[in-house]
């Protein structure tokens, strides 16, 4: 690991200024950070620690069943919050399969965002609670819909000196279920992960949200599959009419473990299961 | 040996005299080693996989503060054209080197060029990236069909094939070729009413020990060095480290530290010449500690193979031939376990006709190293496939065609051996009373699957030395390091000897200046040999201790007899005294007593185990979930069943991971992709259920207590018995591994 | 780079540092302090063998800077046996033969005593779900999981 200036501010604002220097990067949990400092991959000259900044972790739901959850959250606390659980079991879920326990116990949900790493496991059902992303910087504050933030594999629309805050997620859902595609059942990469949410009116599909990781340059949202589905009753064939629309949205890399059309199959597989849970579970 | 017999502590299970020391941080392993004065050290590796090193700048580093020291590849002694004597036959000095500190060539991503001694950790690994390194590029070859073709890139200008006795004319990457015949193999496939011929694929894959390889090496002004490390074997990294440094085995000590894994990846040095190196420099104690991928990319991992196999069969189901090609890569320098799957590629099977061809080739990846039978799993992949193929072909159980064919006392090997009394048959009997077998398998796309596994096992040399203390323990000094518990197997021997509980026994595993020589903890053979050399050590005290005894009652030594820990007179006299009270008194009858037995034992009895295995095939996403594993195996005389147990249910593990997850992933630039943890997927304990170990004891002629080695066998059957379970379950045959979700789609026709 | 002073509770005792940020937590328990009982394995937290207790929670250390680690309580697999009586799941480890090189064995001990603190009530499958941070390449975890049960068994019923 090369050496760095460390600071630990306790403020938003001296964050932010720290932040907007050159080569600084900051530390949330570290799960992601001090692993690519010890691989020479990170190489910052400052790197700012959000852990003394008060305010900026924990879960609060407000009347209206919509969910705050702040950026130095912890993924386990996400994975274990009962009113997730409920309303968004699509990301409790997605919580759940990050790393172990002791990693999750670092780990936050805003470095697993601004991370922006395509297989983000909570990026699935951030997408499908339709999250919004509060972002400050000594400049003010910001707030972008989830699916807006991310340009590219490691990249999002956040300017120099622009910190995640906390998501909102707007849109609870009555059924939602996240399957990360994977070799091992714990401790593994999402090959793709897929998270559908439904809300039903009467037997019929009223709104139906799919988010899909890995299968991108950035996570997305399967929108076709979604109006596909939106007012109808659901159907075995209506579900893999669904599959297949998702798939075809999607251009996934090949590589040597999981090749394009095996993630683009498994895309359409699992929209048909994500989504006959998230309908089974309503 | 058909009686059974009735033993105190044999078969018990005492808990292991390390027991508390693993539990509670404080065993010391080699990373944890600390000493005063200490440097440490970092290694500069290759970043190409085929390059010709042009020049090697150290300066930058030199210059660096905290920098104390950086060695290269001339720091070693000249190794040109001469042969290094390893016990295992003469191998290229200049090879041996050359994996240490690369001279003129990296060969593959992760070759050691150069090491930094610095104050810190952090200022070694700083330093190393102020080493400048020309390379010339060239093409890598990682695979072997095409490093055997003729206009591959060539890795060693060099090497000729050593062919049936004969050495070719011009470079080759095909190190060598060696043939084994019985019978006639023509024959036996006209006598054939079915024949099936297959080819196979398998991964390259590494031993997976959680402990990183180290190393802290110290010269002292008088000549000596000192190394402590974690390793299998003491003695043989003293051999290595007296080749490579050329220099005298008399000033070299090898202090074996906690040993966190190995499974044959332990025995080759990596980083232990290099802190010697590093050492001699800078006139410190060096530490050199590798991180995950330096042992991914920069130790021995286990061949890929490429192998074919023919077998034939009568409609009664009698196999009458069987004949393989079994090509295999050496990884960088030639060295393979090729040999040792060819031993073990048809050996649970008396077959009178059989051809087996073994090809050593050599690829841009690190030089292999053993991983627990090694060969044998890549070999067994395909013989139990086909033998799973003709039952089916015939209409005959798997296990049953087994039982038919499988080899028994007297029956000769393809390569020579003739068996002695082995226990294949009982492990095939042990897997068919189970009730797994019986248990209903009928559900769709769940399957069933069968193999069976032979590994050979080895004697070699061990010593033991027993002293007796005056309150009727003994300690018990060993060479063989403890990797999984042979404290307490090696020490049970002597307790039943002595007639004394296990816990009196404290055994203690020692450096090379301290016991006789012992080979590695390896082939099985620990709690064969080394346990065997504690009988000998006990029955030398025991020796002893009737002459005191005799010394005590006057009487004649020939009439005092010793059992159930007691000695007694016989002819005349009734006197008699515990092992416990006459240890009290070895003072009055001439002092110490100290029990030694050096030996190097030929009868070490070949290990057979048959595995039963129902998975779950998901057809969509290609997975696959091992539901139930059953393995029996045939121990000998298990001396801790639980650390039996233990060793079956660690084998069938990493031969799961072997089928299913893991493997090298290479680009076409040769750079391993997959070099953590996180990314080669090894089981975790939610991949798995409980497996149920069943051990079958056949006693084993060559060793007193009737021992068979039990630590590599159960690795060789879960890759062949679980593609027989995806055949049950799918109809698919799979002879690639890992039977990775992408691999069984494509199969299945999926995508 | 400057050098910060960092204050930990360490099993019990405190420590005044002064460590550069670069270190991770497990570098300065193993190398400052001298507590060696916690391995490295990968350094990249994918083998869970430098599992330690901070504030109660089961973390991987080797990814957590010692700086950050300040004014935190931390209990190492040293910190386990109290009063000379071994701890139940230590005992239960020793017990089943719940380990063969070792090596693994305090990360398993102490991811499995965060869990059973926090419940000791899990089946099985919940538990090889909550180790499945914990690579063991020696047993093939099944007297692991025999040592965790048995462990989590005796708790329940003492407590």
């Amino acid at each position: 690991m090369k050496s760095f200036e460390f600071f630990e501010p306790t403020t938003l604002a001296e964050a932010s200024s720290l932040f907007a220097q050159k080569h600084a990067q900051l530390l949330a949990g570290g799960t992601d950070l001090v692993i690519g400092m010890k691989a020479y991959t990170e190489t910052p000259e400052t790197v700012i620690s959000l852990q003394k900044i008060p305010g900026l972790d924990g879960i609060t739901t407000d009347n209206d069943k919509s969910i705050s959850i702040g950026a130095m959250t912890k993924v386990r606390q996400v994975e274990l919050s009962e009113d997730i659980q409920q309303y968004h079991t699509a990301l409790a879920e997605g919580a759940s399969e990050i790393g172990s326990i002791q990693i999750r116990n670092l780990a936050t949900i805003g470095g697993n965002i601004a991370h922006a790493s395509p297989a983000a496991d909570t990026v699935a059902g951030l997408l499908v609670a339709d999250a919004q992303v509060d972002i400050a910087s000594a400049d003010g504050e910001r707030s972008v819909p989830i699916n807006e933030l991310f340009t590219g594999p490691g990249q999002t629309v956040l300017k120099p000196g622009e910190i995640i805050t906390q998501f909102r997620l707007l849109h609870p859902a009555s059924g939602s279920h996240y399957i990360k595609h994977k070799i091992r059942e714990v401790m593994d990469l999402a090959f793709i992960g897929v998270a559908s949410a439904v809300n039903m009116q009467n037997g019929v599909i009223k709104e139906a949200r799919i988010g899909l990781a890995a299968v991108a340059p950035t996570p997305i949202r399967a929108t076709e599959a979604e109006n596909l589905l939106s007012g109808k009753t659901p159907t075995p064939e209506l579900l893999a009419q669904a599959g297949e629309a998702a798939a075809a949205a999607t251009s996934p890399i090949s590589d040597l473990r999981c090749s394009a059309e095996h993630r683009k199959e498994m895309v359409d597989v699992l929209t048909r299961r994500t989504l006959q849970n998230a309908l089974d579970r309503v | 040996m058909s009686e059974k017999k009735e033993y105190k502590v044999i078969g018990t299970r005492p808990i292991r005299h390390d027991g508390v020391d693993k539990v509670t941080g404080r065993a010391i392993y080699g990373a944890d080693f600390q000493i005063t004065g200490l440097l440490h050290g970092r290694v500069l590796r290759s970043p190409h996989a085929h390059a010709r090193i042009v020049s090697i700048d150290t300066s930058r580093a030199e210059a660096h503060p905290g920098v104390k020291g950086v060695v290269t590849a001339e720091d070693l002694p000249a190794a040109e054209d001469k042969m290094a004597d390893l016990g295992e036959g003469a191998v290229s000095l200049k090879y041996l080197c050359d994996n240490i500190l690369a001279s003129d060539k990296a060969l593959y991503k992760g070759h050691a060029i150069a090491a930094v001694a610095a104050t810190s950790p952090h200022i070694a690994e700083e330093a190393c990236e102020l080493i400048d390194v020309e390379y010339e590029v060239l093409p890598p070859v990682l695979e072997v069909r095409q490093a055997m073709e003729s206009d591959a890139p060539i890795l060693h200008e060099n090497l000729r094939t050593s062919s049936l006795g004969e050495t070719g004319d011009k470079p080759s990457n095909i190190a060598s070729h060696f043939q084994h015949k019985k019978g006639d193999i023509d024959k036996g496939f006209d006598e054939a009413d079915v024949i099936i011929e297959r080819e196979f694929v398998t991964g390259t894959v590494h031993q997976g020990y959680i402990e990183p390889h180290n190393a802290t090496a110290l010269y002292n002004p008088d000549g000596q060095l000192t190394v402590w490390c974690s390793t299998q074997g003491a003695f043989t990294v003293r051999e290595q480290l007296a080749e490579i440094l050329q220099y005298p085995i008399s000033k070299i000590k090898v202090v074996p530290l906690e040993i966190g894994g190995g499974f044959g990846g332990k025995i080759n040095v990596y980083v232990k010449p290099v802190a010697a190196l590093l050492a001699k420099k800078t006139g410190k104690p060096v530490k050199v500690l590798m991180n995950r991928a330096d042992v991914f990319e920069g130790t021995g991992p286990t061949p890929a193979s490429y192998i074919t196999i023919k077998m034939g069969a009568t409609n009664d189901g009698k196999i009458t031939a069987a004949q393989t090609s079994l090509v295999f890569e050496a990884g960088a320098y030639p060295g393979s376990p090729v040999g040792a799957g060819a031993m073990c590629v048809f050996a649970p099977y008396n077959i009178e006709n059989v051809v087996i061809d073994g090809y050593d080739v050599v690829v841009n990846k690190p030089k292999t190293a053993p991983y627990r039978a090694p060969g044998a799993t890549n070999a067994a992949f395909g013989t139990e496939t086909v033998v799973d193929e003709l039952a089916e072909k015939l209409n005959i159980d798997p296990l049953e065609i087994r039982l038919m064919n499988g080899a028994k006392e007297g029956d000769r090997r393809a390569d020579g051996p003739v068996y002695p009394r082995i226990g294949f048959i009982e492990t095939l009997e042990a897997a068919k009373e189970h009730p797994h077998y019986a248990s209903p398998n009928g559900k769709k796309y769940h399957g069933r699957g069968i193999a069976s596994g032979f590994w050979f096992n080895i004697g070699l040399e061990s010593s033991v030395t027993i002293n007796v203390n005056p309150d009727g323990t003994v300690n018990l000094v060993e060479g063989s390091t403890d990797i999984g518990g042979t404290r307490a197997s090696i020490a049970m021997q002597a307790a039943e000897v002595l007639g004394i509980p296990a816990e009196s026994v404290n055994p203690t595993v020692v450096d090379t200046n301290s016991i006789g020589y012992t080979a590695v903890t390896g082939g099985s053979r620990t709690t064969y040999a080394t346990g065997y050399a504690a009988y000998e050590a006990a029955q030398d005290v025991v020796q002893q201790m009737k002459a005191r005894a005799a010394k005590l009652w006057d009487v004649d030594e020939d009439n005092v007899q010793f059992a159930d820990g007691e000695f007694s007179s016989i002819n005349g006299k009734e006197e008699q005294i515990s092992f416990r009270d006459l240890s009290a008194r070895l003072g009055e009858t001439g002092g110490p007593v100290i029990g030694r037995a050096t030996m190097n034992p030929a009868g070490a009895g070949g290990a057979f185990a048959t595995h039963v295995v129902d998975v779950e095939v998901d057809v969509d996403t290609g997975k696959v979930e091992i539901l139930r594993y059953t393995a029996t195996q045939d121990a000998g005389k298990a001396i801790h069943p639980s650390y039996v147990e233990g060793q079956i249910q660690g084998g069938v593990v990493q031969g799961i991971g072997w089928a299913l997850n893991e493997e090298y992933i290479y680009n076409d630039e040769g750079e391993m992709t997959n070099a953590s943890f996180l990314d080669y997927r090894m089981p975790t304990c939610l991949d798995l259920p409980m497996i149920d170990a069943v051990i079958v004891e056949v006693p084993n002629p060559g060793h007193p207590y009737g021992v068979r080695g039990v630590g590599e066998v159960p690795i060789v059957p879960p890759p062949a018995a679980i593609a027989n379970a995806i055949y049950d379950a799918v109809g698919i045959r799979m002879t690639e591994l890992p039977m990775s979700p992408d691999r069984l789609l494509k199969a299945m026709g999926k995508i | 780079m400057a050098k910060h002073p960092v204050s930990l509770k360490v099993n019990g005792d405190e420590h005044d540092l002064l460590i550069e940020p670069r270190k991770t937590l497990l570098a300065v328990l193993r190398d400052t302090i001298g507590l060696t009982g916690t391995k490295e394995g990968c350094s990249t937290g994918d083998c869970g063998a430098c599992t330690v207790i901070v504030d109660g929670k089961a973390v991987t250390s080797c990814m957590v800077l010692g700086v950050t680690a300040s004014g935190k309580e931390i209990t190492t697999i040293e910190g386990l046996a109290s009063d000379g009586e071994l701890h139940p799941i230590q005992q239960a480890f020793i017990d089943t033969g719940g380990y063969q090189c070792g090596f693994c064995t305090p990360g398993f001990i102490m991811a499995s005593k965060a869990l059973v603190d926090e419940n000791p009530d899990r089946t099985e499958e919940e538990f090889r779900f909550a180790l499945g941070g914990n690579i063991c390449r020696c047993t093939g975890y099944t007297k692991i999981l025999e040592a965790v049960l048995q462990a989590a068994e005796e708790i329940r019923t003492n407590s």
